[in-house]
């Protein structure tokens, strides 16, 4: 196992952003994803091989911490945050095809919901698995969730709410969905909502954590 | 609005609690506001201005109900969250009018405790700086305490530096008592956190360091649940008055249509156990109704 990857995955884990970042107080001075995945690029390491084998293990493990409740919201956001600076090293190797993201996933906070941590959350730790994720932002309607998935043709749908007075637009945004592009999958998520939700209003999977979308993910895009 | 009550000059909250009397708050507002009509998308606290009937309806409710305080329509009556529906210019206008429609409601007899919800911005993604979270809160503050309001009430908070700076804004800025609760939820291991990781524990010094008269819970739990919460705040701190607005058990979906499972005579079954764990103030939250609070009422008055 290459060092620099190790290293790397550990930054993600922790939420190691650069040198320079205080955060985590266990870190402090040493290099962050930031110039570890700069150094890996230059030594000729696989930009796949950072992603795959840096990136994603680290986003992993944060990922289940988070789902046994053994870490919180802000340990994951400076997981993402380390994870989207390296990201930034990698992308021209995405757009120049010498590394491949796993597909694509579009993600909004619904109608009448201006709520984006949860859904940020979600964005940061599917991107960090390794595919493109499309964030809609908040308050998102059909017709946009629509646009976005026929330009992104068998790109995941996301659907986030915070609220028990607009969990219910769900229902509504799901079936728009479907019956404008049929098999489109719609996974969602967020505190009022669970699996029983889910299968009344027609969606195709509830996740409780971030984790929970990676994993389902991984399973329709494998 | 005209011939205004005065604000509860009788007594302040903390001094009826030190007489020992166990005080009742108001319900649920989001949920009573989308009965009345409230559409998804729509701005709650924007029916200050435009429905202001239909607010005072609420606030009288619980007032009838037999709750000794009624809150403020003016959970999100912040700079942020007005600003995603175009209405940051009205910071002051919208929280000084839900202080005037539940003074109106309370009379001079009860209290009104003006509702501060968080920003929805995280000072971790540098999102917003610590001093504009500060002159946010203290704007709302000062338009909550022009209107008429005796406390300020900082609820369903989860992150204890913004908690921390509302308690301080409001404290600093107004001459209301301070209230701030925040929200848990039960983990794995049967521990209470909130989503940012706090515990009921470090909460309490914290927020009594940053000048909080009262502490809490609120939202995320029935009240089963918030009785755990009591315990380990009491735990920590002998004192400190608590207050509790518990939800009617967790939602649940049926036929387009969002419930609670909690009755009133639920939640009143639990009112002797919270108050015997250290319990001062107990309210509800989401999907209680003035039925729940004539209960609870009706309950502590047999106490």
């Amino acid at each position: 196992m290459n060092d620099l990857l190790t290293k790397l995955s550990d930054c993600i884990e922790f939420g190691k952003i650069n040198s320079a970042s205080p955060y985590p107080p266990q870190m402090k001075g040493q290099d962050g994803a930031d110039e570890i995945t700069r150094l890996a690029l230059e030594t000729g390491v696989n930009p796949q091989d950072i992603l795959s084998k840096g990136l994603m293990p680290g986003m992993e493990r944060v990922g289940i911490k988070f789902r046994e409740n053994k870490v919180f919201v802000p340990q994951v956001l400076m997981s993402a945050k380390a994870m989207s600076t390296a990201m930034l090293h990698l992308k021209p190797h995405f757009l120049s095809g010498a590394a491949k993201q796993k597909g694509t996933f579009i993600i909004g906070t619904v109608l009448g919901d201006l709520h984006d941590i949860g859904k940020n959350l979600v964005g940061m730790m599917v991107e960090g698995n390794g595919y493109k994720v499309i964030d809609l932002g908040t308050d998102v309607s059909s017709e946009k969730f629509i646009a976005a998935v026929k330009e992104n043709p068998n790109a995941v749908i996301g659907l986030s709410a915070l609220l028990t007075t607009t969990m219910v637009n769900m229902e509504k945004i799901t079936k728009d969905i479907k019956d404008a592009v049929p098999g489109t999958l719609v996974t969602i998520g967020g505190a009022p909502v669970n699996s029983d939700f889910c299968h009344k209003i027609g969606a195709d999977n509830y996740s409780a954590d971030p984790q929970g979308v990676v994993e389902y993910l991984n399973v329709k895009f494998a | 609005m005209s011939n205004l009550p005065e604000k509860n000059i009788m007594s302040k909250l903390i001094q009826e609690i030190q007489k020992g009397r166990v005080l009742v708050s108001d319900g649920a507002w989001g949920t009573f506001l989308q009965k009345k009509g409230l559409n998804p998308g729509e701005c709650p606290e924007q029916w200050n201005i435009t429905r202001p009937n239909d607010v005072f309806d609420i606030a009288q409710s619980y007032i009838e109900a037999g709750s000794d305080m009624v809150e403020t329509n003016s959970f999100g009556g912040n700079y942020f969250k007005l600003k995603g529906y175009g209405l940051q210019d009205q910071v002051f206008e919208i929280n000084k009018a839900a202080a005037e429609i539940s003074r109106k409601a309370a009379g001079t007899e009860r209290f009104v405790l003006g509702s501060v919800g968080p920003t929805g911005k995280l000072l971790l993604m540098e999102e917003v700086t610590e001093i504009e979270l500060y002159n946010v809160f203290k704007d709302q503050s000062i338009a909550l305490e022009a209107g008429g309001v005796d406390a300020i009430v900082i609820e369903t908070m989860t992150d204890l530096e913004e908690a921390r700076i509302a308690v301080k804004a409001a404290k600093e800025n107004t001459g209301c008592e301070v209230i701030c609760t925040m929200t848990f939820d039960k983990i794995l291991g049967g521990e209470y956190r909130t989503m940012m990781g706090i515990s009921p524990a470090e909460m309490t010094e914290a927020l009594i360091e940053a000048g909080a008269d009262i502490i809490g819970a609120n939202c995320g739990n029935g009240m089963a649940d918030m009785i755990g919460i009591v315990k380990e705040i009491r735990k920590v701190n002998a004192q400190i008055p608590i207050l509790i607005h518990a939800n009617a058990g967790m939602p649940q979906y049926c036929d387009g249509e969002t419930t609670f499972p909690e009755t009133p005579a639920d939640m009143a079954g639990r009112v002797k156990e919270i108050i015997d764990a250290g319990a001062n103030i107990i309210g509800g939250c989401c999907g209680t109704t003035p039925d729940h609070i004539c209960e609870v009422h009706q309950i502590v008055k047999s106490l």
